[in-house]
């Protein structure tokens, strides 16, 4: 006798389940059915006929699309995403190597937009339609219009050249490259845990820039969702029952108004989490930062196709991943939604 | 005055008058907000000068002079000169073509084809639906960028993959829209009256569900017009858009790339551009939600 948790839990796993194929479909799609002809990138154009076509059956592409594309699922379910032309090794094990640089950068990012984000929000539906509301309205709207690549230029050219406070492209500083033992793949706790000192400052120095620059992305949409959530609550009756027993307003904000709005906001910090590994493509190809994001842009200028469709496919797993589970959240924490 | 009261009257005499009337009245409440209207007068701005570029722009956007490489910004090149000594400001006008280019092409492939795909499922309903808005959501499960990446790179570089590449990733947010506002409409009495009176189901979509999604559609395409730009700017500097020497903002920002602690301006002053531009878009379209959209959170 399965009880309505098991229905709904199965329910969520054929959900997750069909996304994921349908994922698989549109990256099978990009990568097969599309103009440039996957034989004629490996044979070379000057391959006679019969070379041409021993090519295709090797590569299986005189099979059915049906049977290509099981064939397809079958080797990403055994983790095998074909091998890399640029680097010469498997491209899930390339993707295993770069995947923490960039899950450190976004996970720091999302530490400042959450940390920022949220107070300014607050403190906009506090204010609402003075001063302080609109400047934050505009910054936030100035998050939507920047260009992430440019801003991480600027940042580059006034807070490393300009004015030093920071270290410039890549992870680390050359010469502590590679001394590291790899823990977790997260060179800040790594080098923690290692106890050299040394290391973790440079580490940090170096990835303070790019993750405020991500973190400041994350902050425009997460300052306007809380904003306009704390709206809502404020403008029902309980806030003003309690207000007009004289609770101090500041107590009204924090705890009445915002502890309503708590669980609405796991979804959207779940959201801009997952959209940071997006925004995180344009900055690690500026910062030179050895992520998930520079490994699709560096594919991209070798033509490496299995790269491209790898590290496509992780990270949309990885985006699908997230914004299910703040889906789960949200269901188990907000009684109401059950 | 005649010709407010006119516009204004409660009970207009005809269609044309009620029709004026009503986007009287948008125009008004439009004008209370000082944000949209800046907005509107910086895409008016754009527009202009993307009709008058070659009169407006000092120099051609290709006029090379290899005596004046890489001049800071002075009073006669405002924004300086790039590695080939072309006038940067020249080539950012000239530029204002091609981004308006992009994004008028990506509005009209994406949003008649969210429209009409939105509308069908949410009319037909039952499987139709399902499968429609199944493929919707993969596009959905996908961030926006990512999936543009990946489809540019399989088609190409160049300006027509990029703007075929956007459209492919922007057409699901409209069909989901759609789709809400059709379910709605569907069983509505004047749907039904449309049928009894022998209308083709072609006939009702066309002509009574889909005219009422695009006041949603509009605000939508609005506010998403900003997006489109910087992921065109994005392919453009990642070398999968606009290819050199075309002066698009991407491409320029990525052309100053390799001396831009030497030379700043040659990398950030496209970016100004893009800036200015996105941010009105972004202006525009959070007043029309505000007009136009009577669930609007800012309207309280």
């Amino acid at each position: 006798m399965i009880g309505g948790t098991g229905i709904a839990v199965l329910r969520f796993c054929v959900v997750v389940a069909l996304t994921f194929l349908g994922l698989l479909a549109l990256t099978f799609f990009i990568g097969r059915v599309i103009p440039i002809d996957p034989v004629l990138a490996v044979v070379g154009d000057r391959a006679t006929n019969e070379q041409y076509e021993v090519a295709r059956v090797a590569m299986g592409l005189d099979r059915p699309l049906i049977v290509q594309f099981a064939s397809y699922v079958g080797d990403v379910l055994r983790f095998d995403l074909g091998m890399s032309v640029s680097t010469n090794r498997p491209v899930a094990e390339d993707l295993a190597r770069v995947f923490p640089a960039t899950l450190e950068m976004a996970t720091i990012g999302i530490l400042i937009g959450v940390g920022l984000g949220i107070p300014a929000g607050v403190l906009a539906a506090a204010h609402q339609g003075r001063l302080t509301d609109h400047v934050i309205r505009v910054f936030a709207l100035l998050g939507y219009s920047v260009p992430a690549f440019w801003l991480g230029l600027v940042g580059l050219v006034v807070f490393y050249a300009g004015l030093g406070w920071v270290s410039g492209p890549g992870r680390v500083s050359i010469f502590y490259d590679g001394i590291t033992p790899t823990v977790t793949g997260l060179l800040t706790i790594d080098s923690l845990l290692d106890g050299d000192l040394a290391v973790f400052r440079s580490a940090l120095s170096h990835i303070i820039l790019p993750a405020t620059i991500l973190g400041v992305f994350s902050l425009a949409y997460i300052a306007r969702m809380t904003r306009s959530f704390m709206l809502d609550q404020l403008g029902q009756e309980y806030i003003t029952t309690a207000r007009v027993k004289g609770v101090p307003e500041w107590r009204v904000i924090w705890f009445h108004a915002f502890g309503a709005i708590r669980v609405p906001l796991i979804t959207v910090i779940g959201l801009s989490y997952a959209g940071l590994l997006e925004g995180s493509v344009m900055i690690e190809t500026v910062f030179s930062w050895p992520g998930i994001g520079n490994y699709l842009t560096t594919a991209l200028f070798n033509a490496d196709m299995n790269a491209v469709l790898g590290a496509t496919l992780v990270i949309g797993a990885v985006f699908i991943l997230i914004n299910k589970v703040s889906d789960v959240l949200y269901r188990i924490l907000d009684p109401r939604s059950r | 005055m005649e010709m407010r009261s006119w516009l204004l009257d409660d009970s207009p005499a005809s269609r044309g008058q009620a029709a004026a009337g009503r986007a009287y009245r948008i125009g008004l409440d439009l004008m209370r907000n000082p944000l949209t209207v800046l907005g509107a007068a910086i895409i008016a701005l754009l527009v202009l000068t993307a009709i008058f570029a070659p009169w407006i722009a000092p120099e051609a956007w290709d006029g090379q002079n290899l005596e004046r490489r890489l001049l800071p910004p002075s009073a006669e090149h405002w924004m300086g000169t790039d590695q080939l000594g072309r006038d940067i400001f020249s080539r950012v006008i000239h530029g204002t073509r091609i981004t308006l280019m992009i994004v008028a092409l990506v509005a009209v492939i994406s949003a008649p084809l969210g429209l009409l795909i939105g509308a069908v499922s949410g009319y037909f309903s039952g499987w139709t639906d399902r499968i429609l808005m199944g493929v919707t959501d993969v596009f959905l499960s996908m961030p926006k960028l990512v999936l543009a990446l990946a489809f540019a790179a399989a088609l190409g570089p160049g300006i027509e993959n990029a703007i075929i590449a956007i459209a492919i990733t922007t057409w699901p947010a409209y069909a989901r829209i759609a789709r809400a506002e059709t379910l709605t409409i569907r069983n509505a009495e004047f749907t039904d009256a449309a049928r009894l009176l022998g209308a083709s189901h072609t006939r009702v979509i066309l002509r009574h569900v889909l005219p009422l999604c695009t006041s949603s559609m509009i605000i939508r395409v609005t506010l998403d017009m900003a997006g489109i730009i910087l992921t065109a700017a994005g392919l453009g500097f990642l070398g999968l858009g606009a290819q050199p020497p075309a002066p698009e903002w991407g491409a320029m920002i990525s052309g100053g790339r390799s001396f831009i602690f030497d030379q700043w301006w040659v990398s950030t002053m496209p970016g100004f551009a893009i800036i200015t531009v996105s941010l009105g878009f972004c202006f525009l379209g959070d007043g029309l939600r505000d007009v136009l959209d009577p669930k609007s959170e800012t309207k309280r």
